[in-house]
């Protein structure tokens, strides 16, 4: 090896061969550990980032017969568009105020349930629970939308014919009477996700040092007093790690609860509608290329800005805390 | 050590034990109960259906939708064999891959570690959207219409790999690796028959994950998938349910062509089809839940 790289004994190195010199060594080294890598790095190029190259697609006019990548360039046509378009308030104010309620609330209900679920003593108990929780979280969102039906079917379903009928109430069309819908999504979403949700911070709560737990005792903390100020302390880096992550999707949605779960009926537009669908939408059945580039490209763009600007808040407050 | 007596003291009251207790129940059944009905739906009677809607105690009983199902086995058996086949290959290649990525990142003295975290972790704050990916997979790669389309988007979830890497960092010490590299295994040796064997309740959680995530995906379907016969289990069931509303939605289609109505199928017929479409899930997922727990709390915390 050092041969190859060295010419002669009296050749002067320079700084930058030396380093060349000990990247190519560490490389060969460690090529086998770099060999294992490459598959998996592949796929990530395929998925991740050939679609972060494509995002230039929203300043072309795109055409079939040219492809992507000869198609002419356009500027920023597409992004006038789509800030024309009436609907683009309505879906961005649609999506961040789902994301951030749903946010808080199943933030809220998780750790809830993880420091109540931290309090009982039987192991069986605690173990069923977390199973029965847990379980609607491996449930599709097709399924889901199946038992959505199955509650709020117009004429048969459970809400109608089991509830409001003995109560001598009017039936009520679900799909098609918005009102309603802010709330069963919300509900839908936190059913979905809170068990999942609180699987990590149980697991965070069960690696708090138990001795504090024995001094506060000793001390006379009342059990309120233990989870304000050790446990939720305790949890917090990791709630915050997982908010900042949750800021970068404040733009997004779960595109199978906002197009599943309403059967993608037309009158719940004004209160489902969010970027997802509405990019989907204008993609699929639409085919308006253009437009939904561009406002997949906003969407792109505004949750990175969103997970710089949390990550910086955050280390301003804490500076341990923040995720890079 | 702790003592019997702290934990004693510490315990909360029998009172706020039976109500957490109750709170905890009624969760429960919260979760259950809609699965339930589902199930129970799909074997009522349609006499019952029309009289008494959808009810947890139906007055008659029926298996009709399952027999009726049996005549479309092969429409079913089709997709059956999709979703089986995606699942089972998209599962050994998505862990095979994640852990193949996951374990060098763990080693600290692997150079290139903090560059390929990175290249991992950028994927979670930033991606190219779904026009982007749609583009790239029909224009680029030609994977419309291809099972490949089913199985590419969900090998790598990032997260996950940072899960499976912190469980390699916190319970694989670097002197066991040390001493079979001082016994001259390889790096491929080493990984294959210390690292993994050492890592099965992770191996376990992202084997259950992945099979959930592929069984469970109907988007990719949506997007790249057009011929019927490659349609998985889940898309179906979104198209029947979407056809269903669709003639539900058009009565004057109806009037016009009567037959469209009387193919219909029936409401427990519906949810007989929702129930074949969650059972696989609902068995497998007993057995690897005590794997899932353990492996995901390992990971996860000390991240």
């Amino acid at each position: 090896m050092r041969e190859t790289v060295v010419p002669s004994p009296n050749a002067v190195r320079t700084n930058r061969q030396v380093k060349a010199y000990r990247f190519f060594r560490s490389f060969w080294q460690f090529r086998h550990l770099t060999f294992m890598i490459v598959p998996a790095a592949l796929v990530l190029v395929l998925n991740n980032y050939l679609p972060m190259f494509g995002l230039f697609i929203a300043f072309k006019k795109i055409n079939y017969v040219d492809g992507i990548w000869h198609s002419p360039w356009i500027g920023f046509d597409n992004f006038t568009f789509l800030f024309n378009n009436g609907s683009l308030w309505r879906i961005v104010r649609n999506t961040v105020a789902y994301s951030m309620t749903f946010m808080i609330l199943n933030l809220v209900l998780s750790v809830a349930i993880a420091v109540a679920i931290n309090e009982l003593r039987s192991r069986l108990a605690v173990k069923s629970y977390q199973s029965f929780l847990i379980m609607p979280h491996f449930l599709s969102m097709v399924v889901i939308s199946y038992l959505v039906y199955a509650f709020l079917h117009p004429t048969n379903g459970f809400i109608n014919a089991s509830i409001l009928e003995p109560l001598g109430k009017a039936p009520v069309s679900w799909y098609m009477a918005k009102e309603y819908w802010p709330y069963i999504l919300t509900v839908v979403n936190a059913w979905k996700g809170i068990g999942i949700g609180a699987v990590i911070y149980i697991a965070a709560i069960a690696g708090i040092d138990p001795e504090y737990y024995e001094a506060a005792v000793i001390d006379g903390a009342s059990k309120w007093k233990q989870i304000v100020h050790i446990t939720l302390p305790a949890i917090m880096p990791i709630v915050i790690i997982m908010t900042i992550l949750n800021m970068g999707h404040v733009f997004n949605s779960d595109f199978g609860l906002f197009y599943q779960v309403p059967m993608d009926s037309g009158m719940l537009y004004p209160v489902t509608d969010t970027v997802d669908t509405y990019v989907y939408r204008v993609l699929m059945q639409l085919n308006d290329i253009g437009m939904s580039s561009a406002a997949a490209m906003v969407q792109s763009v505004l949750g990175f800005i969103m997970v710089f600007i949390t990550n910086g808040a955050v280390r301003k407050i804490n500076s341990d805390q923040a995720l890079f | 050590m702790i003592s019997k007596a702290y934990k004693r003291e510490n315990r909360i009251s029998p009172l706020s034990a039976t109500i957490l207790n109750v709170i905890f129940i009624l969760l429960s059944l919260a979760c259950v109960l809609p699965v339930m009905l589902v199930i129970i739906v799909s074997f009522t009677h349609n006499d019952s259906l029309v009289n008494q809607g959808y009810s947890f105690f139906p007055s008659q009983w029926s298996v009709t939708a399952y027999t009726t199902l049996l005549k479309e086995f092969s429409t079913i058996a089709a997709a059956y064999r999709v979703s089986i086949g995606i699942t089972v290959v998209g599962t050994v290649l998505s862990v095979l891959l994640m852990a193949l990525y996951a374990y060098p990142i763990s080693r600290k003295d692997y150079p290139f570690r903090s560059f390929f975290t990175f290249f991992l972790f950028f994927t979670m704050l930033f991606n190219g959207g779904l026009v982007s990916r749609y583009m790239i997979y029909t224009q680029t790669l030609h994977l419309k219409d291809s099972y490949i389309a089913l199985i590419l988007p969900l090998l790598i979830v990032p997260f996950n790999v940072i899960i499976m890497r912190t469980f390699f960092q916190t319970t694989i010490h670097p002197a066991l690796i040390e001493s079979a590299r001082i016994d001259g295994a390889s790096e491929l040796r080493i990984f294959f028959r210390i690292v993994l064997p050492l890592s099965l309740p992770v191996l376990a959680t992202m084997a259950l994950f992945a099979t959930i995530l592929y069984w469970n995906d109907w988007f990719n379907a949506l997007l790249f998938i057009n011929t019927e016969n490659k349609y998985p289990v889940q898309y179906l069931m979104m198209r029947v349910l979407k056809d269903v509303q669709y003639i539900r939605e058009n009565m004057t289609l109806v009037s016009q062509n009567p037959e469209l109505l009387k193919n219909l199928p029936n409401e427990s017929l519906q949810m007989a089809i929702a129930f074949i479409g969650m059972g696989p899930i609902l068995l497998v997922y007993p057995f690897f839940q005590k794997y899932f727990v353990k492996g995901l709390t390992v990971g996860a915390v000390k991240g």
